[in-house]
């Protein structure tokens, strides 16, 4: 008896090995027929997901545009430092706060590189976060609902641009100033730069659990353009790595002088020291001014609140701590290959890429083996802590990414190219051309000790002929190469929101589980949420008109309302009560000044209303949600401001 | 002693408490927009969503159609019987399998309890079938939208009471659940118990 059971599960067995093998038969076959298929590659049939998320910055439209790879179909746009009329951000009151800084609302800024939270050196696709250049920002995006949730001014820095990259294990934000600046501002003639500016490097620690921002401390370096940073991965952890120019210091004509110097530096900051160093009470308090603003998912409101001190840590105070590694041709790019040995600067003048390797820096440390220094931080000799160049390579290298499986991806703004190359050797692979004037290149996990080198996306500053013509203005682009082969594949062209500065992939199945699909009602903590219809009203205080108001397919709760006058500042305080999926319900009034809204399942959304008029007034619902969404629509009358008509408010009643 | 048929006929009886814990029936209702059905469990106890807001759901768009809502358990009296009855039939089950395990009883209580049971339950069926009607079928005069067959006959609503049925955009799938699954194999274990008690019985006579 058990002997024929066994002989059963074997024939089973062999039988499931068999259909295995012929299936893998199949499908190398298939692939031999259409090897040569960029559209069979990219294609992702109606219903399907893509494979990877990818978010791309907007660049100068300040937003975080959401796309699927390697379909390249655009999923969403975030905004993160701009106004969205779409979903009222920054237009409704509850978000007016997120733009608040110390010049007050600032509605734009330059956002410039993604990088997604990290937990152990691997991508964990809690949050993304992204810097605004322009006034000093850096913000983070939810994964769960896609939102920016919090915003934090930079102080002390101008042209926040080697940000916002982060640490193995989320401990950090880190975000360099470009421009150095006087550090605290202050007037004074801008030919006395030299040696009186400051560039500050500012540590922004993330709460591991909740994720709050908050910055730990500011590293005060020499007047230098700070340009790009990655953090040490792997054995190098604890260190962080920023390129500059503008080691000249000129404060003029900037393209030829500070273009001078055959070399400038790429600074390694050991923060494990210097945080050791503040924990045990080292630094200086110094007075500030920046914002903090903070969006509560609960009560789906955020908060401004300006900070009014910093913690400032004079590099020559903690001996040990910051290196100079001299580097080739004002480098741009400054990128640590997935095991933290190899940092790549991408020497932006010349055609050849300079690899430093972390085990020399760290014995050239040891031996002190120093070329002088710069305002007393030393700068280490050159050859000392060189791996090796990668010669000729492609003119103008700007940034490198890794593919995991020992190979990099460098993009050449000059030469308008890709160009892989192997870390260990520095022997080119392959070249291909983009089309035009690449700027970064992002491999999913890129930035991460386990990069997932399947494509790499570069993005592209120019498009000219590419696509049909659109007047003066053309699109930016993005281009999409299979590199699971020896050599490159140009699979995909498309078109990106603003201009794609750099953008950080992950797998799909990392945040997908985890999306939002609506809020809670009874979670809801609105100050002014209606969660049950019988408390929908209209109150009035002085001139101030605040309607209480709730929205189900397909009306509103109350549809009629009495009683506002000329004058009248009128607050819509608007609850979307349905509990399902991709039903949000949108409202505006007509002459409002202002946004709509779009109110998510279970979200409270306020706007103000003036009326200008004596009328009968119209609202409506914007977004189609039901078969009767034409239906779903009110009236307000308006009245003279000296009229003495009483509030009144209904739903149903003739 | 019927030993055997005794403590089958307590496991069977047993198994009726299941519906104390899983749904009876499952009803689904997909469509188009809902690609993720939405569904209601129907317990002995009441009605609940397969997921949490189903229900809400559910009456949201039924409400286009002048269906009533989905009734709470209070205001069916169903959810106070159905419990007491399964309740009452698991208790007597386990005490004529005692007895019998003691020879107190005879096998043929064994099949008095299951036609009982039967019974009972084409009663309960026929009861939910007449809500299931009367839920499609009482509709409010005033609906909102008040589609109509080919023929010119007002369109009704009533879920199948089990199978597949296409109803405007929706796919609805009803079907029996855990519950129903446990009940019937008790049933079933009480039917086996007859017919081992028989055997047991002529054995100890």
């Amino acid at each position: 008896m058990k002997k024929s059971v066994l002989f059963i599960l074997s024939l089973f067995l062999a039988a499931s090995f068999l259909s295995c093998d012929n299936s893998e038969n199949s499908k190398r076959g298939d692939r031999g027929a259409l090897a040569s298929s960029a559209a069979e590659k990219v294609y992702v049939a109606p219903g399907e997901h893509d494979e990877f998320y990818a978010f791309i910055s907007g660049g100068f439209s300040g937003q975080l545009s959401v796309y699927g790879l390697p379909s390249g179909r655009l999923l969403k746009v975030i905004p993160v430092f701009s106004q969205d009329a779409e979903k009222a951000w920054g237009y409704n009151e509850e978000t007016k706060p997120m733009l608040n800084t110390s010049h007050g609302f600032v509605p734009w800024d330059d956002a410039h590189h993604p990088d997604i939270s990290q937990t152990n050196g691997k991508l964990d696709g809690r949050w993304v976060f992204i810097n605004g250049n322009n006034t000093p920002r850096i913000a983070k995006i939810d994964l769960t609902t896609f939102e920016t949730t919090e915003i934090i001014e930079v102080p002390n820095s101008a042209g926040n641009h080697s940000s916002s990259f982060v640490t193995e294990n989320t401990e950090y934000v880190v975000a360099g100033t470009r421009f150095s600046v006087p550090v605290p501002q202050r007037d004074m003639p801008i030919k006395d730069y030299k040696g009186n500016f400051k560039g500050s490097l500012t540590f922004i620690s993330v709460d591991p659990e909740e994720g709050q921002m908050d910055i730990k401390f500011q590293l005060m370096m020499p007047g230098f353009d700070y340009d790009l940073a990655h953090p040490g991965r792997g054995k190098s952890h604890g260190w962080f790595f920023f390129s500059t120019y503008n080691t000249e210091e000129a404060n003029t004509l900037m393209e030829v002088n500070a273009s001078q110097n055959d070399k400038d530096f790429i600074a390694a900051v050991n923060w494990k020291k210097i945080e050791e160093y503040v924990n045990n009470g080292g630094g200086k308090k110094m007075p500030a001014n920046y914002a903090h603003n903070v969006y509560d998912e609960d009560t789906h409101t955020a908060t401004s609140t300006m900070k009014k001190e910093v913690l400032v840590v004079d590099p020559l105070e903690v001996p040990g701590a910051v290196f100079l590694l001299p580097t080739p041709k004002s480098p741009h790019g400054c990128d640590v290959d997935p095991t933290g040995e190899y940092i790549v600067g991408n020497g932006k003048l010349s055609a050849d890429l300079t690899v430093h390797s972390y085990t020399k820096m760290v014995e050239a440390i040891e031996n002190e083996s120093f070329d002088g220094e710069a305002y007393g931080i030393p700068i280490l000799k050159f050859e000392d802590v060189l791996a090796g160049t990668v010669k000729q390579a492609g003119l103008g290298p700007l940034h490198t990414e890794f593919d995991g499986e020992g190979n990099a991806y460098t993009s050449f703004f000059i030469s308008s190219e890709v160009v892989k190359w192997n870390v260990e050797t520095r022997e080119v692979i392959d070249r291909k051309p983009c089309y035009y004037s690449v700027g970064h290149v992002m491999i999913p996990g890129g930035n991460s000790a386990e990069p997932f080198g399947k494509y790499v996306l570069a993005m592209n500053k120019i498009t000219k002929d590419r696509y049909l013509p659109t007047g003066p203005e053309v699109t930016q682009s993005a281009q999409l190469y299979d590199i699971t082969g020896e050599k490159m594949e140009l699979l995909l062209d498309f078109p990106t929101i603003g201009e794609p500065h750099y953008a950080a992939g992950i797998p799909a199945d990392i945040i997908k589980p985890n999306s939002r699909k609506i809020f809670k009602l009874d979670e809801n903590k609105h100050e002014h949420a209606t969660l049950n219809n019988g408390d929908a009203r209209v109150e009035r205080d002085g001139n101030e008109v605040h309607v209480y108001m709730t929205m189900i397919r397909s009306h509103f709760t109350p549809d009629n309302i009495e009683g506002i006058k000329v004058g009248d500042k009128v607050y819509f305080h608007v609850t979307n009560h349905e509990q399902d999926y991709d039903v949000p319900h949108g409202i505006s009034m007509i002459g409002a000044n202002t946004s709509e809204l779009l109110i998510m399942p279970g979200q409270t959304e306020t706007f103000v209303w003036e009326p200008k008029q004596p009328g009968v007034w119209p609202f409506y619902c914007t977004d189609f949600c039901s078969a009767l969404h034409q239906e779903m629509q009110g009236y307000v009358r308006v009245s003279p401001a000296n009229s003495n008509i009483d509030l009144s408010w209904s739903l149903g009643e003739d | 002693m019927m030993k055997k048929a005794g403590i089958i006929m307590i496991i069977g009886s047993l198994l009726l408490l299941g519906l104390f814990k899983f749904p009876l029936w499952n009803i689904m209702l997909g469509a188009p927009q809902y690609p993720d059905p939405m569904g209601m469990n129907i317990h002995i106890t009441g009605i609940e969503g397969v997921h949490e807001f189903d229900i809400q759901n559910i009456d949201g768009l039924n409400h286009y159609i002048g269906m009533k809502k989905i009734p709470k358990p209070e205001e069916m009296w169903e959810f106070e019987v159905f419990p007491l009855v399964i309740g009452g039939m698991a208790i007597i089950g386990v005490l004529i399998g005692l007895l019998g395990l003691f020879n107190k009883v005879s096998y043929k209580w064994f099949l008095g309890w299951l036609i009982l049971m039967s019974v009972l339950g084409v009663m309960g069926m026929y009861d939910f079938n007449n809500w299931l009607t009367e839920y499609g079928t009482d509709l409010d005069p005033n609906a909102i939208m008040k589609m109509t067959h080919p023929d010119g006959t007002p369109m009704t609503y009533k879920p199948p009471l089990l199978g597949h049925q296409k109803m405007l955009n929706f796919d609805v799938d009803s079907f029996p659940h855990t519950g129903a699954y446990m009940l019937f194999v008790g049933m079933l274990l009480t039917f086996i118990a007859f017919f081992v008690g028989k055997k047991e019985w002529k054995t100890n006579n």
